[in-house]
């Protein structure tokens, strides 16, 4: 620091940094995106291998051998009582299934109100129940549980998992060495019921949820396995880790699916791309690409991306094995799949402590290869020093009042707090009525639009949005008169220390949200000043605004899992992300939609204030 | 009927036999004849030979109530012994065998073995050095720590009350200690380290890590069951390890104390490969001071050894309904200890009068009846000591053959279970659930908790509601934890609505240990013990009014007293709990570097940021700064 303590050096330093700001802002952001890219490059990448040693060199035998029972127990689950039909899920065949299958059954109902209609799902008013049976291990004092879940909603013809998952129940009963109780769960209307069930569980109730209590538990659960066979026939596994707010399950999860696939000889995905071998050419490094981009789109929108999902919230490490039919020839057999799980409930079934030797924050290119929190954050550190260095070079032309003087050019010393706090306020009071309004004013605009409730939640998120844009200049020009040189210096600095605390926390959370923000965020935000033509740099702000962020992210998405859209359709869609992250936010608690609203927004309208500052 | 006033006993086991009542509860019916309403604890054993004769023996297992009356004759035989010298030591040795088919399918075995020894070492200058039965380890304990009442279990496993019943010897997870002292003792906390140290070496379990931070002084739950009218329970510690394993380590001393060992006689069926082969496995051994005769002018001591174990239907039974001796435990018996009085196998068959539900073979004429747990209850009684028990193949090898369904198991009375709500490493809150399931009448219970300091309660949170509405506990004794000294306790005494769900809730907060406090495994969770529901609750007997087919009807119009509640000790199943814990790798070493540094960096910047800097004037050469010296006295601008 002696440094920085000797004023001449000080000012050598600071004068460096201030005349080479622009250029090293534009290097750190180069070398920020390079360095991303950078990430899924396989030699920049470690191998993943088992970190827990319970699970590591203990091998188990796999023996289940029932998979045709299994699948002839699917079938009479099917047509005659309609499992995942419009009936709903028969609830006394699995209860005495279960219960011949020397379970100890209970089953737990819930509802639950939708603050607007999903229309992705078609429901509005939930109500449904979940039907779990316990595997009390012999010798064990209920302490410590494992659950193995099998979705069965409308709509979604899960009856295979089902089935394998009492076909494993029956097998695993007549097994002595678990040293944890299993609960097999299947739960109604997916994620809501999974919410209900472990909210029930944990006699929580943080969503507002409406269920019955709980009858039977097993102590504290270890881990999750979430399982969804959509089809007869299987010719891959795909796993997903992704859960809410980004959250993801220790990587020895994932490693011990891939170890179970490379010894059973399961064909096994990630993001539903197969692992390539050829690095060293341009298309495998941008498969490797294409995987990790997949993977930091789906944790950037903080959804639960299976049942999995909600489970991370309880310190429950949990994974989705979901079969896949992509028309292969190679097939996958129940039996094997049955084994799979096998082999996975017996590891985990060892497990002295809760999963915590490995990461907890990576990125995988693929099932083979990851990128540890140490290795990605210096490509988001690179971004966000860039608003440090703005906000420096700021800081010393604000104290430097010296060189104005001589000028001539006499300004008011300080600019007055309330130049500054006008915009911060108005700015948070736009996004508090972003964050309130959408939902609560969905009947009147019911009412006077032609419109379904859904799409009018929509619509008025967007308009809230949209008026946002017009109101914060021009209230602070009414309230605090003309705006100085320095009252938006003094704003500047306010704001981009404000974004680099923001994004900086957000990317110790949910680094892919925190990345993609900075990406699109920093460059303008970095740059502004009221001297610029106004409409260009307008409407270069606009296009980088939030919204205009998920826009890209929709049509990004929709063209690595090839599925490309067109404007039209990737429009609708990202009304749907909208309306679906409004939703998220409202049943299981994902904390995106009242980031953007509450705190992201409002940050870029004080850039947008500063853009119309006169 | 002598039997209707004997009291004290809550698990009994029948044997009919015109054996000299040599038991305890015999000699203390004449004592507690008047006080016999201050009995809150009673039971009747009835007895009815399948030749009509009816004779009572009363081994009575859990808990007992001694009485003033009951104090005087024992003060009056303190003095009569010291004059007349002890007769001829009359040490004895009994051993029996229950098994109960459970409607789950599964098997309940439980073993008792008692060893009676005729000597009171706790009168002063009697030495003690002649052991016939009785282990001399633990005699030797006994004395030289003046135990007045030890009990100790180890359990394997959990009582699935809403499946299986309710045991007659029920037991927490992990191990159990409890002991009362001698009131002599002066030292009952250094008595009590130094006895669990013994024990654990007896018992090659864990005991040594019973300290002062697990031990407990329960002020109602834990009554002396021997003689002895202690309730002052400064003489009391109580502890459970829920941690503690058990396994054939612990089996083999324990067997060790059986004057047969595994020998002969019920202990050859104890093979700790199929005894660990099942659901549930308890072993314990319960010492306590019992009246020898009926006077009750001599004492004795009575060591009973217990041990159940639950077969599974598809684990142990591969799933078929059919148990045999040879399959529970690989082994059939062919003979008695021989050191023994009495050795007989029970088999319950009262659900199966006409052996519709399943089928018992060998058959044996003798049928034995009993009020077990509030339930009149029928025997099928095989007596070991009799030579045509084994038949021609000089092997006894019950089989039990199930021919349908066993049909819905009626509801324990009694349930308690418990579990730890709320997410984060934060706070949380145990929930108590307490069921009484009995349709009409409410009964009182004793809920003990003892929870490790590092849950800090929140005392204030403390809420017990009964169908919704706020149950006010009508007593309550609670003693707050020191952090690293002494654990929370908390007793309460809950009325439960009939046909009602009591829930107790208590939030918490979990502390942050220091680094050495932490055990190996940390990730892993810390254990909570369970917590004890003990209650006298209405019995079956006295709840099924329409019982006059076998009994006469003067005799059933207002409930018996014995009859009416018995006593029962449910135990909530252990917690385990996470606490936060730092990351102890690689890792968290790096953390606690950087962040070093950061300090350091924070240090030097907020140094920085706070100092104004100012350029140094050169300091003046000698010279000049005399000269001002001098300027200043003259009163004339100064040299710069």
């Amino acid at each position: 620091m002696g440094l920085l303590s000797d004023p001449n050096r000080r000012k050598a330093l600071t004068g460096l940094l201030t005349r080479l700001n622009t250029p090293i802002c534009i290097v750190c952001y180069l070398a920020g995106i390079v360095w991303f890219m950078g990430l899924a490059f396989e030699p920049f990448t470690l191998r993943t291998y088992m970190s827990e040693n319970a699970m590591g060199s203990t091998m188990v035998e796999e023996r289940f051998s029932s998979g045709e029972r299994a699948l002839s127990l699917a079938k009479e689950f099917d047509p005659p009582s309609a499992c995942c039909g419009l009936n709903g899920m028969p609830v006394e065949w699995l209860v005495k299934a279960m219960q011949s299958r020397g379970l100890e059954v209970f089953t737990q109902s819930f509802s639950r109100k939708l603050p607007f209609p999903d229309e992705n799902k078609e429901r509005y008013m939930v109500r449904g129940t979940n039907v779990y049976g316990i595997l009390r291990a012999p010798r064990a004092p209920r302490t410590e549980a494992l659950v193995i879940t099998a979705p069965c909603s409308p709509g979604n013809t899960n009856n295979q998992a089902v089935a394998l998952l009492l076909a494993l129940a029956q097998y695993f009963r007549n097994q002595i060495y678990w040293a944890k109780d299993i609960i097999f769960l299947v739960n109604e209307h997916d994620l809501i019921g999974t919410q209900a069930w472990l909210e029930g569980y944990h006699h929580t109730n943080i969503t507002g949820m409406e269920y019955s209590p709980l009858q039977g538990r097993a102590g504290s659960i270890q881990a999750a396995l979430s399982l969804e066979l959509s089809s007869d026939v299987i010719t891959s596994l795909d796993l997903v880790l992704e859960g809410l707010n980004g959250q993801l399950p220790n990587l020895d999860l994932a490693n011990l699916f891939y170890a179970f696939c490379q010894k059973l000889g399961v064909l096994c995905t990630i993001q539903g791309k197969l692992q390539r071998n050829d690095w060293d050419t341009a298309e495998g490094y941008t498969h490797a690409a294409q995987t990790m981009m997949l993977m930091v789109l789906k944790q950037a929108c903080g959804r639960s991306w299976g049942d999995h999902g909600l489970f991370l919230r309880y310190h429950i490490e949990a994974a989705s094995v979901r079969g896949i039919n992509s028309f292969r020839h190679y097939k996958t057999d129940a039996t094997t799949i049955g084994r799979l799980l096998e082999g996975m409930v017996r590891k985990l079934n060892n497990l002295l402590e809760r999963l915590h030797q490995s990461y907890f924050f990576y990125l995988l290119p693929s099932l083979s290869r990851f990128v540890s929190i140490g290795y990605y954050m210096p490509a988001f550190g690179l971004l966000a020093v860039i608003l440090l260095l703005r906000a420096l070079d700021l800081w010393v032309h604000l104290g430097a009042p010296a060189l104005a003087a001589v000028d001539g050019v006499t300004e008011p010393s300080s600019p007055g707090v309330l130049t500054v706090l006008t915009p911060v306020v108005i700015s948070h009071l736009t996004g508090v009525a972003l964050y309130l309004l959408p939902v609560h004013l969905q009947e009147m605009a019911v009412e006077h639009f032609p419109v379904s409730e859904t799409e009018a939640v929509v619509l008025t998120a967007i308009a809230i949005y949209t008026a946002g844009l017009a109101l914060p200049h021009n209230t602070q020009r009414l309230l605090s008169g003309e705006g100085t040189e320095q009252g938006w210096k003094v704003l500047k600095l306010t704001a981009l220390l404000y974004l680099a605390v923001l994004l900086g926390c957000t990317a110790l959370i949910n680094f892919s949200l925190g990345f993609i923000l900075a990406v699109t965020l920093v460059p303008i935000t970095a740059s502004i000043t009221p001297h610029m033509p106004k409409a260009l740099y307008a409407v270069v702000m606009v296009l980088l605004s939030p919204a205009f962020t998920i826009l890209y992210c929709v049509f990004i998405y929709q063209e690595l899992i090839e599925a490309p859209v067109s404007v039209s359709e990737g429009w609708m869609l990202f009304l749907s992300v909208i309306s679906q992250g409004i939703l998220d936010h409202a049943l299981y608690g994902s904390l995106v939609y009242p980031l953007l609203a509450l705190f992201i927004y409002p940050c870029w309208l004080m850039f947008w204030n500063i853009l119309f500052w006169n | 009927m002598a039997a209707h006033r004997c009291g004290l006993s809550l698990v009994f086991i029948l044997i009919f036999s015109s054996l000299a009542c040599h038991s305890s509860c015999d000699s203390l019916e004449n004592a507690n004849e008047d006080t016999e309403e201050k009995q809150s604890v009673s039971d009747t054993p009835r007895e009815v030979n399948s030749d009509g004769s009816i004779a009572a023996e009363d081994l009575n297992e859990r808990r007992g109530r001694s009485t003033d009356a009951e104090l005087d004759r024992r003060d009056g035989t303190r003095t009569s012994e010291a004059l007349t010298p002890a007769a001829a030591a009359r040490d004895e040795f009994q051993e029996e065998l229950v098994i109960r088919p459970l409607h789950s399918g599964d098997i309940y075995a439980s073993f008792q073995f008692r060893t009676l020894w005729d000597t009171d070492f706790l009168q002063e200058g009697q030495k003690v050095s002649h052991y016939r039965l009785f282990p001399k380890s633990l005699g030797q304990v006994l004395s030289k720590f003046s135990v007045r009442e030890l009990h100790i279990s180890f359990t394997q496993g959990f009582w699935r009350t809403m499946q299986w019943g309710q045991p007659f010897i029920p037991s927490p997870p992990g191990a159990e200690l409890w002991v009362w002292f001698h009131d002599t003792v002066s030292d009952v906390d250094g008595n009590w380290k130094e006895l669990t140290n013994v024990l654990s070496g007896i018992f090659c379990a864990s005991l040594n890590f019973i300290d002062l931070t697990n031990t407990v002084q329960p002020s109602a739950s834990f009554k002396p069951l021997g003689l002895g009218n202690a309730t002052d329970h400064r003489f009391l510690r109580y502890a459970t390890l829920p941690r503690e394993i058990v396994c054939t380590e612990n089996l083999t001393p324990w067997k060790k104390l059986l004057p047969c060992g595994s020998k002969a006689g019920l202990a050859v069926l104890l093979k700790s490969e199929k005894l660990f082969h099942s659901s549930f496995h308890s072993q314990a051994v319960h010492i306590r001071p019992v009246c020898q005769d009926e006077q009750c002018t001599s004492k004795a001591w009575e060591l009973r050894q217990t041990l159940n174990v639950v077969f599974d239907l598809y684990t142990a039974g591969q799933g078929k309904k059919e148990w045999s001796l040879f399959k529970m435990f690989s082994r059939t018996l062919t003979e008695a200890c021989p050191l023994a009085t009495s050795s007989k196998v029970y088999v319950d068959i009262t659900d199966n009068p006409e052996g519709e539900l399943f089928e018992l073979s060998p058959a044996t004429p003798l049928l034995s009846q009993a009020v077990v747990l509030g339930d009149r209850r029928t025997y099928s009684v095989f007596d070991l000591t009799r030579a045509e028990t084994f038949g021609q193949l000089r092997s006894l090898n019950l089989l039990l053959r199930w021919k349908g369904d066993g049909g819905e198991m009626l509801r324990p009375l009694l349930h308690a279970e418990r579990y730890v709500a709320g997410f984060g490493l934060q706070t949380g809150e145990i929930h108590t659930v307490i069921y009484n399931n009995h349709p009409y009448r409410a009964f009182p219970v004793l809920l003990m908790d003892s929870v490790p300091w590092y849950l800090q309660l929140y005392i204030h949170t403390l809420t017990v509601t009964s169908k919704s509405r706020d149950n006010k506990p009508s007593y309550i004794h609670y003693q707050p934890a020191k952090d690293r000294h002494r654990p929370h306790l908390l007793e309460m005494l809950i009325q439960l609505p009939p046909h009602s769900m009591t829930e107790v809730t208590v939030q918490f907060e979990r502390a942050l240990l220091k680094w050495t406090e932490y055990t190996p495994d940390p990730n892993h969770g810390f254990y909570v013990g369970s917590s004890v529901v003990s209650a006298l609750v209405p019995s079956m007997v006295a709840m099924n009014t329409n019982f006059t087919q076998d009994q006469p009807l003067f005799s059933s119009f207002v409930p018996v007293k014995e009859e009416s509640s018995y006593f029962v000790r449910v135990y909530t199943e252990p917690l385990l709990v996470n606490l936060p814990t730092p990351d102890f790798s690689m890792p968290y070493n790096v953390i606690c570097l950087t962040c070093t540094v950061v300090a350091v960096g924070y240090g030097s910047f907020y140094n920085l940021l706070t100092r104004t800097f100012q350029v140094d004037e050169p300091s003046l050469p000698l010279a000049k700064r005399l000269a001002n010296l001098i300027r200043r006295i003259r009163g004339v601008p100064l040299l710069t």
